[in-house]
């Protein structure tokens, strides 16, 4: 009965879903205060109908209910509990309807909480989150429900990929979908200021705190599946460009142009158009991220399902929504009225910059992503790699982080250039020194490196500027948030360059008790033994490293190579061992005709810094939206104390 | 701003969606060439998994004749929808052994009494290491094999009656 109760209320979250538009389209049209009124609970009803569907979802797995189809595909009594859990948005019907729970939930929250828009406005953008999610519900509910009974039930399911059961990856998924589906919201936003075309300041600051929510959770999404890669896949690297780390990429490189153009709206009423343009975009992002995942049409290590019936659906969805709002763009945008001017030299106008260069990385990486597909067309099989992205990607990321340093140390609306070059002598002079350093340490380093390090230890001083000559009690949260965000990204551009310019990397074919040698390291394979998980068996190694003097202190890596059942599935566990300045990684192969393991070592120096950096990117977000919220509300107060 | 300009990202966004159509409908192939295609078959040896029929080893499957060999499960939904056009490919002459994954002998006879059987020799893949080393992910999966034992293609998923032809072709190809 759970199955069809699950059903039932997707139904019923459907049918709330299509009351929820059409109120909202009369209310607005034959200006109906009734319809207008009711469209608020409808949207919260809605929410609660998708979340008791998931929560029923998630019910089956824990239950291990093997007449349900996607349990028995995706699950197996064996397996620990938090895989039964996380192996019902493990798969493509349940990260779907996870996806469309936290749209509808979205939509409840905006309902509840939203009340600086103007009644108009906030009814269209709840009439356009229906509208999306009510796509979504038929792709579930037409093309692949994840309620199918399977008769007669199996004897037992067929596992959960072994390289999901990690307990990182069982929270990724969600994460970045509050991400994707954050975006939503702003995109929903955007079509009802479009269609009642009330864009101004007002607008922008009820748009703001979803945009920093959704990026928020699309940083920590990012960062988190960034090292997960690293540390599970075995490969050593931490970014592949691979296409599915770029549908998460694309996303986030628009919010961010958004989030920062979005400050412009709110704090000086200029860049309507193009925030509602970025607006759509970063939505669009995560729609094409998707599709491109789900439909099989780029290979990937770790593409979903390859189901040309799926992706059709999707791209119908695609063409619905974002064409849609582009064409809703060109014949309204003309309408809005044009904001505030500002000066070149201004912090409008180096938010502009910034603007600008996230929107070429994005290009670069669209461009990148699609090229295979457009080569196909050409007749050539070919895939754009590393090389190609970060030749033509790192320069202007590079750019961006020099920007970065300057932008907010600029006036709004007008600036001189002089007062700006002072405040930037002490860090630019430490960049120059760090260039020279490191190039005098590490000649070969490669100059994308050298100046990576220089620019990043610029940008670490420069981030905490803004409060020079300034009360540290009477800065807002929201400046310390941002100056933090900043400051995680000259962290994480200390570590990737770090790790590019210094790693060591060794692959032996190890004997018992001879020594090799990485970096640093004196590293010894002294056996390899047989351990028994929860549902794998491997064989590991006992590695000990040292380095100094020969008698100094050891430790102890245990690199394994797995074997899972079900499915049968070999896996490599790297054994990673961190210290204050980088990372020992060892991976175990296989084992040659004379008895030695092949054994892959790297030295990273200081590769923490890369996640640590994006924590404090999240963290910096996190702050931000706090001090928002705080001084709206505490805005709010003021008006209802002096209309008293 | 200039009025055409606002429509740039519209015809940009289009030629995105055209490219995904294309890429779609064009090329939705499914006889995938996986990366064994065109290599030999790996060296193996299946226990028998009905009573009165062989099992399957390599050397079954270099006979000189290309025939198929079918990844199956009397588990598997789809493979009972496949079993239909697995008999018009008998009838047509074309010899098919199989792979049975992980099943118990009384399931796979009933299986094959209630949907029919089109099997030369059923090997008994408990462990579904032959499964991985052939190169196949799922049932139903079924590849075409030439005369020397190496895989000519590979078709994933179930065959449909718009398959057969394709398979036919594939066969006589790989002769």
């Amino acid at each position: 009965m759970i199955a069809e109760a699950g059903l039932a209320a997707l139904w019923f979250a459907a049918a709330m879903a299509l009351m929820q538009l059409a109120m909202a389209a009369l209310g607005l049209r034959l200006k109906q205060d009734q319809l207008v009124e009711a469209v608020r609970p409808v949207a919260i009803v809605q929410g609660a109908l998708a979340a008791l569907s998931f929560g029923l979802l998630i019910l089956l797995f824990l239950r291990s209910d093997m007449s349900v189809l996607l349990v028995a595909q995706n699950s197996h009594s064996a397996k620990p509990w938090l895989y039964k859990f996380a192996g019902a948005w493990g798969n493509h019907e349940g990260s779907m309807l996870l996806w469309v729970t936290v749209l509808a939930l979205a939509g409840a929250a905006i309902a509840l909480l939203e009340k600086k828009l103007d009644r108009a406005t906030l009814t269209a953008t709840l009439g356009a989150q229906a509208f999306i999610a009510l796509g979504f519900y038929a792709f579930l509910l037409i093309a692949s429900s994840p309620f199918t009974r399977l008769d007669p039930p199996a004897l037992d399911g067929m596992g959960l990929n072994p390289l999901l059961q990690d307990p990182g990856l069982a929270f990724h998924p969600p994460t970045l979908y509050f991400g994707y589906v954050g975006l939503s919201i702003a995109f929903s936003f955007a079509v009802g200021a479009m269609l009642t075309g009330e864009v101004g300041a007002a607008f922008a600051r009820a748009m703001r705190p979803w945009v920093l929510g959704a990026w928020v959770f699309l940083t920590i999404g990012i960062t988190a599946g960034s090292y997960w890669a690293y540390y599970e896949l075995g490969w050593g690297g931490w970014w592949f460009w691979d296409p599915v780390e770029n549908a998460s990429l694309m996303p986030w490189l628009a919010a961010t142009a958004l989030l920062h153009s979005v400050n412009v709206l709110a704090a000086r009423d200029g860049l309507r158009a193009w925030t509602l343009m970025l607006a759509v975009v970063a939505f669009s992002m995560s729609m094409v991220g998707t599709f491109l995942v789900r439909s099989g049409i780029l290979t990937s290590v770790h593409a979903f399902a390859v189901d040309p019936t799926r992706g059709s659906f999707i791209l119908v969805l695609l063409a619905l929504y974002i064409g849609g709002a582009l064409a809703l763009y060109g014949l309204r945008v003309g309408r809005v009225k044009a904001g505030q001017g500002f000066d070149l030299l201004s912090r409008e106008g180096g938010l502009v910059l910034n603007n600008l260069l996230l929107s070429v990385i994005l290009g670069i990486v669209l461009i990148g992503t699609l090229y295979p597909i457009v080569a196909q067309a050409m007749g050539e099989q070919l895939s754009v790699g590393p090389p190609f992205f970060n030749k033509a990607a790192g320069p202007i990321a590079l750019a961006l982080v020099a920007a970065m340093a300057a932008g907010p140390l600029l006036n709004w609306r007008r600036d001189h250039l002089n007062p700006l070059l002072a405040k930037l002598t002490v860090p630019a002079t430490l960049a120059v020194l760090v260039m020279a350093g490191t190039f005098a340490a590490a000649p070969d380093a490669g100059w994308m490196e050298i100046v990576g390090l220089g620019l990043a230890a610029g940008l670490a001083v420069a981030s905490f500027a803004p409060l020079w000559k300034r009360k540290l009690r009477r800065v807002p949260l929201f400046t310390w948030g941002m100056m933090i965000a900043h400051f995680g990204v000259a962290v994480s551009v200390a570590g990737m360059a770090a790790d590019s310019a210094f790693t060591s990397e060794r692959l032996v074919a190890a004997r018992y008790g001879q020594p090799y040698y990485v970096g640093p390291w004196r590293v010894v394979l002294n056996g390899v033994a047989p351990v028994i998980g929860d549902n794998w068996s491997a064989v590991e190694g006992r590695v000990t490293a040292s380095r100094g003097p020969v008698d100094g202190p050891m430790l102890l890596l245990r690199p394994q190579r797995r074997y899972y059942s079900s499915p049968p599935t070999d896996t490599a566990e790297a054994s990673i061992s961190t210290r204050i300045d980088g990372q020992l990684y060892a991976v175990l192969g296989q084992q040659d005709a004379q008895g030695r393991w092949q054994l892959r070592l790297w030295w990273k120096p200081f590769v923490t810094l890369i996640w640590f950096g994006g924590g404090l990117v999240a963290l910096g977000g996190a702050l931000s939206l706090l001090g928002r919220v705080k001084r709206e509300r505490r805005n709010a107060r003021r008006r209802e104390e002096a209309e008293w | 701003m200039r009025c055409w300009a606002l429509w740039v990202p519209l015809v940009v966004f289009l030629g995105v969606v055209a490219l995904g159509a294309w890429r779609l409908t064009g090329t939705s192939e499914t006889v995938v060439k996986s990366a064994l295609v065109g290599k030999p078959l790996p060296e193996f040896s299946l226990p028998a998994m009905v009573e009165g029929k062989p099992g399957l080893s390599r050397a079954d499957l270099a006979t000189g004749k290309p025939r198929l060999l079918n990844v199956f499960a009397s588990w598997c939904v789809p493979c009972i929808a496949e079993a239909p056009q697995l008999m018009r490919l008998k009838q047509a002459g074309v010899e098919i052994d199989a792979v049975a994954i992980r099943d118990r002998p009384e399931a796979v006879a009933a299986f094959l009494a209630r949907n029919g059987d089109p099997y030369a020799r059923i090997g008994n893949d408990q462990e579904r290491r032959v499964q991985i080393g052939i190169g196949s992910a799922g049932v139903p999966e079924t590849f075409v094999i030439d005369g020397q034992g190496r895989i000519a293609a590979q078709h994933i998923g179930d065959i449909r009656a718009e398959d057969v032809p394709k398979l036919l072709k594939a066969l006589e190809a790989a002769r």
